[in-house]
């Protein structure tokens, strides 16, 4: 099938977005990308593309507009079958590797975001609440190199960036949400996932990154 | 594909567990359903087959379980690949059935179950949010018959529940959530999707979840005061 325009709206520090390019890198597939101003100025074509949820990422194929990373990322899986698998191939590995990212995206993230922007007592009943969700999380690995098996696959896809920005959040608040206690195997994930070569050479400045969670973190911006 | 033993832990009075077995009776798979007494009085084998995160419904296949409603339909449709299509087959389509899918999970859940549990000004605001965004959810059917188009699917059964939960809502909290003024294809899809047979036959009876949702609201609003 030959597409004839790919094009992801995205902006260059948000991870949501940089899944959708593991995706596409994965999949060799060739597109443009359109770094948007977010959340301040963003383009009259973002809003135009994506009028309901008005975020990035949108991937834009043959014209067609589709919002939601996690979305995407299956949309690229159904549409570009040859070369990488993203999905796992049997059913119930599927709907596991669909239920894990669900819940990274409802409970590690929300806990995340807590427990980095609370203070004083509020903030230790957070982090706890952060690393259990994370030891949890890493029940989803069980043994494995990936979450995907031996290679990565769809759930490393979806919560990969936690590997990048978790030690950074960490820098800056002096807080530990991920450690060998209570995610040992989760902690070792992270490293090895960095070392991908496609990951690696896919991410953003991590100083750049560092100062603008400063930022994000003390709320001076917004998600 | 054999399977050898199908299990659905889910409440009578859940539309969650409800929008599975409508995946399961639409396949025509044989299930047994084991009723759990929500929230107060979880089995220990539900907790032991999902204890992450101790919900119902969860599917229980060939021994192996799986929790959250949604990605339970997907198993169904992917597992038993004979018989009705349940996901669009185009990958556009399926993707955007997934987005809508997430976008009424994402915002007309939360609003509707704000207007029924908030009160005075919060509950006045909740309810505006309720109204725009099941106007929003309305794009997504067009023209069409059924978000599946001249049959149910996947999106039909992903938000169908509403069709039957919003009236008594409203009824309970003299509110209009969904009505001709905001949404009306919706409102119409509302009596289309209830009057198929399925889904129809399978509904729990109408005065008891009127009396559980009104006894469960008290309870919700104990557990978490919110003006």
């Amino acid at each position: 099938m030959a597409e004839k325009e790919v094009k992801l709206f995205g902006m260059w520090a948000s991870p949501f977005a940089l899944r959708v390019e593991w995706a596409l890198k994965l999949k060799g597939i060739e597109y443009e990308y359109v770094n948007e101003d977010i959340p301040f100025n963003k383009s009259e074509e973002l809003l135009r593309l994506n009028p309901v949820t008005k975020k990035i990422p949108v991937l834009v194929h043959n014209g067609k507009p589709l919002a939601e990373s996690l979305v995407i990322l299956e949309y690229i899986d159904d549409t570009w079958t040859e070369g990488y698998s993203i999905m796992p191939e049997d059913p119930y590995d599927r709907a596991q590797a669909r239920f894990w990212a669900k819940f990274a995206d409802d409970k590690c993230v929300s806990a995340t975001y807590a427990v980095f922007t609370s203070f004083g007592e509020a903030q230790q009943k957070l982090l706890q609440e952060a690393r259990d969700a994370f030891q949890t999380l890493e029940q989803a690995l069980s043994g494995k190199q990936f979450f995907g098996g031996d290679q990565i696959g769809y759930l490393d896809l979806a919560i990969g960036w936690f590997a990048f920005w978790m030690p950074i959040f960490e820098e800056i608040k002096n807080l530990s949400v991920v450690d060998n206690e209570n995610a040992p195997l989760l902690k070792e994930w992270f490293a090895r996932i960095l070392d991908v070569d496609m990951i690696k050479t896919s991410l953003p400045p991590r100083d750049k990154i560092c100062e603008l969670s400063k930022q994000f973190l003390s709320g001076q911006i917004k998600r | 594909m054999t399977e050898k033993e199908v299990r659905l832990f889910g409440s009578w009075a859940s539309a969650f567990s409800l929008r599975v077995e409508w995946a399961l009776k639409l396949k025509g798979i044989e299930y047994e359903f084991v009723n759990e007494d929500i929230p107060f009085n979880k089995s220990e084998e539900l907790l032991r087959l999902n204890p992450v995160t101790k919900k119902i419904p969860v599917l229980v296949h060939n021994s192996k379980p799986l929790p959250e409603s949604l990605v339970i339909i997907e198993y169904i449709d992917d597992t038993w690949t004979e018989g009705y299509l349940i996901m669009p087959k185009d990958p556009y389509e399926k993707a955007q059935a997934r987005f809508w899918a997430k976008f009424a999970e994402d915002k007309c859940l939360p609003a509707t179950f704000g207007v029924f549990l908030k009160e005075g000004e919060a509950q006045q605001k909740m309810l505006h949010e309720a109204r725009e965004a099941f106007k929003t959810l309305e794009q997504a059917l067009g023209s069409k018959n059924f978000f599946g188009g001249d049959q149910i699917g996947y999106l039909d059964l992903a938000i169908g529940w509403y069709a039957f939960w919003v009236p008594i809502y409203e009824e309970i909290e003299s509110v209009s959530i969904v009505d001709n003024e905001n949404a009306p294809l919706l409102k119409a899809w509302f009596a289309r999707i209830l009057d198929v047979d399925m889904i129809k036959t399978s509904m729990p009876p109408r005065e008891k979840i009127y009396e559980v949702s009104k006894h469960l609201q008290v309870h919700w609003k104990n557990a978490s005061p919110l003006k």
